[in-house]
């Protein structure tokens, strides 16, 4: 039973209709704001796991392949061959400090290796070389743009804190024969460089922990220090959620393990949330623990539970020395330039970052947030938006709409690259659209035609006459012209009830649409063409 | 010819004297002879001719690679030797064929040396008497009844002890943990050999063999291939007979690694004993606190002759004082028990090593192999360093034992910086101990003991040098150990030197057992 029914059913003296209905709307106003009170919060940090791109290992020569023969990139060091040691990969020192300016974190001038002790099978030395107690950067920032339907209709930024990132070794591949009761291990992927990076608690859903994976994705792809292929293992989040009740406490945390695509980081946690929420109304406990995400049905299960908390007896890395980086202005004399990382040095190869450049474009052309992100996301199309709104000859906010909305689709079905636009063209056809000359259909049909026939469109559309029609009377004598042509959809919308009426009467706006050619904007005609077809069928 | 410097033998190498291959030959005998003593875990007597054929081809044309040119040189077994078998004294390790050469191996082979074979050791080099090793005790030639002695008297011209008949187990230790290594330079079996010291397993035995153990300065020589016991101690030894034996060797092998990132980039200027040193400019140290309690009349005598040495010769001798040296035993164990836990972790028995019967599940697996696999110290050591690791035990025992390592350290710069040049120390509180009476304490309790003067320089990273100055009332050689400050290697190396000459020590000769054959 509803809770409004039963509130009806017991407390309330028999009232009148009126009273009734008034006092509906104050039990449902109460309602609400009784749920708003019960209602759960949820916090998500994450941390990523991304290889490093290079060629070599991060602390051996072997190389770093994907599907590579079985066991065919392992050096001895990799199997943990004693006497071997370990020899940093400069390139995944370098790799790090990059990712850590572009993701704002500040830069350790010395940082550490520790061991971190577990015994699994595919981790050969009995322990993994990670950086625990002093990493290569903390601190850092990214800001990051959420399309989440449910909670806004435009797009929102946001800014996520990062707590830090370390480099790291990668484990190898267990394979488990369970019916041949055998173990098989491939070590290609052990020893291979990780960055790990690890996020403050500052997500609030799937879809904003997804805009963020796909910022990073794009940051690093930009800056090539990971090639991002999250469905080869490249690219791992692993998601801690947890709810609690608006102001208290954070609520037992459960570890949502490898989601291997954005996709299913915002469905596994959205499925976490829910989960978590279903069982706390149910009167149960959290249980902190690791899940997994079953991509196919959905759910996260759980695979293995964290009660004994293991004890992974870290201890320096007594190999390694320290990793020293530094500024060129703070190089000792003492140590040659060529032989270190040199911070300066790696800021310069940092593009603009798509986050300066969606406020870039947003603050110097004046255009809103949500036409930037698809025109940052390729530089092709940034490099085209930029040198078409530079000219002054165009409103930018019209160009940047068209490459946000139009120009992939049109490049993709027209088969053909940036190049092959004519910039006198697309700019004539943009102050069309902007001197309200022609309808968005017309555009579109005016771009396609400008690149088949190669003419200019404003020509065009003097020439093949494909002006809007604005003018009240012509677009009168239209409709009536419909009408009259359809006599089968007026009779039907004379004798149906709502829903009927509605489609009959969007057929009638088909042959409108069908007969000016789309030259007429909807708005200006509708209105029109209701009035007559009321009149005609009261006859 | 087995009882010559290096520089002879070079010599005689050159001058078509002998060939690498008679010499060999006569080092595989003389092996052979003093079988007993149990030196090797394997010998690499075919290779070793190969490689001294090669050798004597080079002599013969003139093209000699180096300064090793056809010297038999002897490994412990814990530097990895491609194809061939490296047990580092353990059951974990009896099948393990590493696939490649230590940077020490290949530097020696590099310079002409011919490796005869992989000396024995305690158990992963946990041990101070060479006794616990899965292939058997190893025994100091030292006073030893061979059996197939002819002779009366195994020891030196001067030397007048004697041994009377013995049952089996009466005979010396050798000290550890690179035992083999020891008995091999002081038996004549081979001219020089390759220990490690990470508390004195170098030093050691040098002493009780009554010859010359340097452990360098950390990182001098590259420890890749050396398999690890404590990474931050470590430091592969050279043993030779004589202070210019060691230093032949040491200019052989020194320098950057890159496949050992803990090796001090530059260039390396090799060791020249034939610099002469001033005794008289020296400021030598003799430290109050090495005197250990249970130290015998006998070292103490000695250290005080060799101090008295210096001071005639001109040299400033004073007393000097580092307070934190009484710890390091303590922040040794530590230490050396957490590096052994992380170390350790990868004999699991699946990429190589001895794999235990129970495979019913991954970690049955791990545990059968690796509770056969070792032996009870190395299982001990492991237990207590997990135990020190642990996250609410990490502060109270590792970091405490990092700070004290610093003060240690701190110590010997304190003292150096004072204008002091060198220590001179005992080695070992004592000559070598009977196996018998070694065996009544545990392998913990004698390494405590043994370990006491030369286990603070490890954790310093100092040179130290241990070299015989005299027999004991027993006729037991007595080590006296020079400390100086990081990379000063070739000064204990020329103070060495000088003490050699004027100890005039004399070393075990066994040509007697030859005699008669």
């Amino acid at each position: 039973m509803q809770p409004f029914d039963w509130i009806v059913r017991h407390c309330i003296r028999p009232i009148s209709a009126l009273d009734c209905q008034q006092f509906k709307s104050v039990v449902n106003h109460c309602m609400r704001s009784l749920q708003k009170s019960t209602e759960w919060e949820s916090v998500i940090g994450l941390e990523i796991h991304a290889q490093i791109l290079s060629d070599s290992k991060l602390f051996s020569g072997s190389g770093t392949k994907f599907a590579a023969p079985v066991n065919s990139q392992v050096s001895l060091f990799d199997c943990a061959i004693p006497g071997t040691l370990p020899v940093l990969n400069r390139r995944c020192v370098e790799a790090g400090v990059l990712t850590a300016l572009a993701l704002k974190c500040k830069i350790n001038n010395v940082s550490k290796f520790d061991r971190k002790h577990y015994f699994y099978a595919d981790l050969p030395t009995g322990y993994q070389i990670t950086q625990q107690r002093e990493p290569l950067a903390i601190n850092g920032k990214v800001d990051f743009i959420v399309f989440d339907k449910k909670k806004s209709k435009l797009p929102y930024t946001k800014t996520v804190q990062l707590i830090q990132l370390q480099l790291e070794q990668d484990s190898g591949k267990s394979l488990h024969d369970d019916q041949g009761g055998k173990s098989l291990i491939d070590l290609n992927r052990a020893g291979v460089g990780l960055m790990e990076i690890v996020t403050a608690p500052d997500f609030t859903s799937g879809e904003e922990a997804a805009g963020f994976i796909k910022e990073l994705h794009k940051i690093l792809t930009m800056i090539e220090t990971c090639d991002g292929k999250m469905a080869e293992g490249s690219l791992r989040v692993d998601a801690n959620v947890s709810i609690n009740r608006p102001g208290e406490e954070l609520g037992t945390r459960t570890e949502v393990k490898n989601l291997n695509s954005i996709r299913a980081v915002a469905r596994a946690i959205e499925y976490e949330i829910e989960r978590q929420k279903e069982e706390m109304e149910k009167g149960n406990e959290i249980v902190k623990e690791t899940r997994t995400f079953d991509t196919v049905t959905g759910e996260t299960i759980v695979m293995r539970d964290k009660e004994t908390v293991l004890d992974y007896r870290f201890m320096p890395e007594p190999n390694l020395p320290p990793v020293h980086v530094y500024s060129s202005q703070d190089l000792p004399d003492s140590i040659p330039s060529d032989r270190v990382v040199l911070i300066d040095k790696l800021k310069e190869q940092i593009p603009e970052l798509l986050s300066e450049k969606r406020k870039r474009l947003q603050e110097q052309y004046n255009i809103p947030l949500v036409l930037t992100y698809n025109i940052v996301n390729d530089d092709e199309f940034l490099q085209f938006f930029e040198e078409l709104a530079e000219t002054g000859q165009a409103e930018p906010r019209i160009i940047a709409a068209f490459v946000s909305d139009f120009l992939l689709y049109f490049l993709k079905k027209l088969e053909i690259n940036i190049s092959d636009i004519k910039r006198e063209y697309i700019l004539d056809l943009c102050q069309l659209v902007e001197k309200r000359l022609i309808t968005r259909e017309t555009r579109n049909i005016l771009f396609e035609r400008m690149i088949i026939e190669d003419r200019k469109p404003s020509d065009m559309v003097q020439e093949d006459n494909l002006e809007i029609i604005q003018d009240v009377d012509e677009l009168t004598e239209l409709c009536i012209q419909v009408l009259d042509e359809n006599p089968k959809f007026v009779r039907k919308y004379k004798n149906s009830l709502t829903k009927g009426k509605e489609r009959a009467f969007k057929n009638l706006g088909y042959k409108m649409e069908e007969l000016t050619g789309g030259r007429a904007i909807f708005g200006a005609w509708s209105g029109i063409l209701k009035t007559l077809l009321e009149e005609r069928i009261k006859d | 010819m087995l009882s010559l410097p290096i520089r002879e033998v070079l010599k005689h190498l050159k001058e078509g004297k002998i060939t690498a291959r008679d010499l060999i030959e006569l080092c595989l005998k003389r092996s052979e002879k003093v079988k007993e003593l149990n030196i090797f875990v394997t010998e690499t007597g075919e290779l070793a001719r190969q490689q001294a054929d090669d050798s004597s081809n080079r002599l013969k044309s003139g093209n000699e690679i180096g300064p090793l040119e056809g010297i038999p040189i002897g490994f412990k077994d814990n530097f990895c030797s491609n194809g061939i078998r490296t047990s580092c004294g353990s059951r974990m390790l009896a099948n393990f064929i590493p696939p490649y050469h230590a940077t020490m191996i290949e530097k020696t082979l590099n310079n002409g040396g011919v490796l005869l074979g992989k000396t024995n050791m305690d158990e992963f080099a946990m041990g101070a008497g060479s006794v616990d090793s899965a292939s058997g005790p190893v025994r100091n030639p030292w006073k030893y009844k061979f059996k197939s002695r002819r002779h009366k008297n195994n020891q030196s011209e001067d030397s007048k002890g004697h041994v009377t008949d013995k049952e089996d187990d009466d005979w010396l230790i050798t000290g550890g943990s690179s035992g083999g290594s020891a008995a091999a330079v002081a038996s004549g079996v081979c001219f020089g050999a390759f220990g490690s010291d990470t508390g004195g397993s170098t030093r050691i035995p040098a002493s009780f063999c009554g010859v010359t153990g340097l452990k360098p300065s950390y990182g001098r020589l590259s420890r890749h291939g050396l398999i690890p016991l404590v990474n931050s101690m470590d430091v592969p030894g050279i043993i030779g007979k004589t202070t210019e034996d060691v230093a032949t060797i040491l200019n052989c092998v020194s320098g950057l690694d890159l496949k050992d990132s803990t090796t001090l980039p530059g260039s390396y200027q090799p060791v020249n004993l034939q610099e002469s040193i001033d005794v008289k400019k020296l400021h030598i140290g003799i430290p109050k606190e090495y005197h250990a309690p249970d130290t015998t009349e006998d070292v103490i005598t000695t250290w005080g002759q060799i101090a008295d040495m210096l001071d005639n010769a001109g040299a400033k001798v004073s007393q000097v004082s580092l307070p934190y040296t009484q710890y390091s035993i303590k922040v040794y164990s530590v230490l050396c028990c957490c590096e052994v836990a992380s170390n350790m972790a990868r004999y699991d028995g699946i990429e190589f090593g001895y794999r235990g019967t129970n495979e019913q599940s991954t970690e049955e697996m791990f545990a059968s192999s690796r509770h056969h696999g070792f032996n009870d110290v190395v299982r001990g050591r492991i237990m207590a360093g997990n135990y020190f690791l642990l996250k609410e035990n990490y502060e109270r025992y590792f970091i405490q034992a990092q700070k004290i390592r610093r003060l240690i350290s701190e110590d010997f710069q304190k003292v150096f910086k004072s204008g002091v040049n060198m220590l001179v120390t005992p080695t070992t509180i004592n000559p070598a101990l009977p196996y018998r009476y070694f065996m009544e304490e545990d392998n913990q309790t004698r390494c405590s003991q043994l370990d006491v003067f030369t286990q603070p320089s490890n954790l310093a990273g100092i040179p130290a040098l241990t070299l015989p100055v005299s027999l004991s009332t027993d006729q037991l050689p007595i080590g006296i150990q020079i400390l100086a400050p990081h990379l000063h290697d070739d000064k204990v190396l020329l103070l060495g030197n000088w003490i050699e000459q004027q100890v005039n020590f004399p070393f075990l000769n066994l040509d007697c057992l030859d005699e008669g054959v």
